[in-house]
């Protein structure tokens, strides 16, 4: 669906994009991470051929980009950067202007598909007051509407759940699911990690510029082969256990134990209670986390006397990485 | 997508805001002069107001010469500045972009906007005045002199002159209303080139108005007389000419081909540069 080979963007000196070869396939939920500044929307930029790339290739449904932009993007819905609509216009209006600036299309079945677009993102009650008097939800959902009106086969959002609520949040992801399901490929980047867990089969993780990681998000969460044991008796089963525990933090043991149930077992007949056991999995944050360097919004003073911190994958510089301002660093 | 641009334009109230206030000077200024019967001495003030208080069906070439200084320009200026900048700066750009419209479409159809309002202004600005100033002033036969043009009541026993009919009146106006039109695309194409380059409308907008107060003032410095014929607002009066008679064709000419050479070096430039843009907007 989306291919890119050694994609680069050079602004100046400034190299936004390095070298980024992505790989995201048809039916994926693939979600696109990564710091602020790291080059997430100069990628999805390029990819909708808004910039045009110093060097490398894109291709998108198979066909060149920005080549072929005429045809391919007539088939891609997009959210970049928050939605964007005409103020002083109604949603409607707002969609009808643009549906009728796009190719095709045919002005007899317009209202037809804004109806649509406005139901799937729950706006179909929406009234004739101006955009401008929406709250932030409702042009996020406006923008979706809009990325959605010519039932794409590729959806490239850009912070897509930006703006709503908990329940907002849960519906876009239920709508995500419904369009993948009935056959769109999704591409989205994302801050909120735990969104892109529930949400996403496959992610792709950039840190300043370059693409670090990329792979199916069950194999990133495989097992780690350790094993989180709760119980009321931790000193006992620590002891019991004598070798294997790798880490105790109050009622809290992680063991080194190739099989859940087998330790399970074990731990009943020895008569200890179990309050919780489970296989270790690692989280998309902690991946995250210890992959990505600071974003590009977190601007700490030289470290005094030449030492080193700050930078790199230091703890300090983790913190920064949860930021919820929009990725503002890409140019 | 030009339908679209259209419908933008008509959907956007500030833009009749700017026609009604362009309509609305020579209209007040007609009504103060019929009140009062006080025109300006001829060779003072607007252009051709001494002459309308004989015969109104002349006011539409004073109500161009009112508005042509300052008011069209920077309505046109406005208009042009925001084609692009305005979409880039609702962050509309980007998504026009992406739905696909090809970026010369998108030009071409913003340059079809700017045309539209500029015909659309300049129309409607004549129309209004010769209402208003058949209205106030009756509508006496018109003479065209040499000099100008009179009410034939005046011009009747001057040798030079002859009686207009209303129906030469009407092309001349016509053409004044066509060179002024081309004289504000002219206006249009810089401000559209420099809406290409910047993200905000209002400085596109300012920017063209610059370019043409420095023209202004350059028409009007003895010493920068080598650069004068090149200048965009050179032959911006030029039009007066067809109130002679015989028509003066030769400023006609000039003014014509100097606009037409700066709409097509800035249409140019405003499309080589928006083509290869990276939007970031």
């Amino acid at each position: 669906m989306i291919v890119t080979r050694s994609l680069t963007k050079r602004f100046g000196s400034f190299l936004a994009v390095d070298q980024v070869s992505l790989d995201v396939r048809e039916g994926d939920r693939y979600g696109f991470l990564g710091p602020n500044g790291s080059g997430k929307t100069t990628v999805i930029r390029m990819l909708l051929g808004l910039i045009y790339a110093t060097s490398g290739q894109i291709e998108i449904l198979g066909r060149p980009m920005p080549a072929s932009g005429p045809e391919v993007l007539a088939q891609v819905g997009s959210l970049v950067e928050g939605p964007s609509a005409y103020r002083h216009l109604s949603g409607r209006a707002n969609l009808a202007l643009i549906d009728a600036a796009g190719p095709a299309g045919g002005r007899r079945t317009r209202q037809a598909r804004i109806g649509e677009a406005l139901e799937r993102v729950g706006l179909a009650g929406i009234d004739n007051r101006a955009v401008a008097k929406y709250s932030l939800g409702m042009r996020q959902r406006l923008g979706l509407a809009a990325a959605l009106l010519r039932a794409p086969r590729l959806l490239i959002l850009d912070e897509p759940a930006n703006g709503l609520d908990p329940r907002g949040i849960r519906e876009m992801r239920d709508l995500m699911t419904a369009l993948n399901e009935a056959g769109t490929t999704v591409f989205l980047s994302s801050h909120q990690l735990s969104e892109v867990e529930q949400l996403c089969t496959r992610v792709g993780i950039v840190d300043r510029g370059r693409l670090i990681l990329q792979d199916d998000l069950a194999a990133l969460q495989a097992p780690t082969g350790r094993i989180v044991v709760r119980s009321t008796d931790p000193g006992g089963v620590a002891a019991a256990l004598d070798g294997q525990v790798q880490h105790r933090d109050g009622d809290l043991l992680i063991i080194a134990a190739p099989d859940a149930a087998a330790l399970n077992a074990r731990l009943v007949s020895a008569g200890f209670p179990v309050d919780e056991l489970r296989p270790e999995r690692r989280s998309l944050e902690d991946l995250v986390l210890s992959l990505t360097s600071a974003g590009a919004d977190r601007v700490d003073r030289p470290a005094a006397g030449g030492s080193q911190t700050g930078t790199g994958t230091g703890t300090k510089a983790r913190t920064a990485t949860g930021a919820e301002e929009k990725d503002g660093g890409s140019r | 997508m030009i339908r679209v641009e259209l419908v933008k334009l008509a959907r956007r109230p500030r833009n009749w805001v700017s026609l009604a206030l362009l309509c609305g000077l020579p209209v007040l200024v007609a009504v103060f002069v019929a009140v009062t019967h006080l025109a300006p001495p001829p060779g003072q003030g607007p252009v051709l107001l001494s002459d309308v208080l004989s015969s109104g069906s002349l006011y539409p070439a004073a109500a161009l010469a009112i508005v042509l200084p300052v008011f069209l320009p920077i309505a046109v200026a406005v208009i042009g500045g925001d084609s692009i900048a305005g979409e880039a700066g609702s962050g509309m750009l980007r998504y026009l972009l992406a739905r696909p419209v090809g970026r010369a479409r998108l030009l071409t159809a913003k340059l079809v906007a700017v045309v539209v309002y500029v015909l659309t202004a300049v129309v409607l600005v004549a129309l209004t005045a010769y209402v208003a100033g058949t209205l106030l002033f009756g509508s006496q036969p018109v003479a065209a002199t040499p000099g100008g043009v009179t009410a034939s009541s005046l011009a009747a026993t001057s040798l030079s002159g002859s009686g207009l009919t209303p129906g030469e009146l009407l092309l001349r106006i016509l053409g004044a209303v066509a060179f002024i039109s081309v004289s504000m695309l002219g206006v249009g194409a810089i401000a559209l080139f420099l809406s290409t380059v910047t993200d905000s409308s209002l400085g596109a907008a300012l920017g063209a108005l610059a370019a043409l107060i420095t023209s202004q003032v350059l028409v009007t410095l003895n010493s920068a007389s080598a650069i004068s014929p090149y200048l965009p607002t050179r032959y911006w009066l030029a039009w007066l000419d067809f109130f002679r008679d015989p028509i003066l064709w030769r400023n006609i000419d000039r003014g014509l081909a100097v606009q037409g050479v700066y709409v097509v070096v800035f249409l140019a430039a405003a499309w080589a540069h928006f083509a290869t843009k990276d939007i970031a907007s």
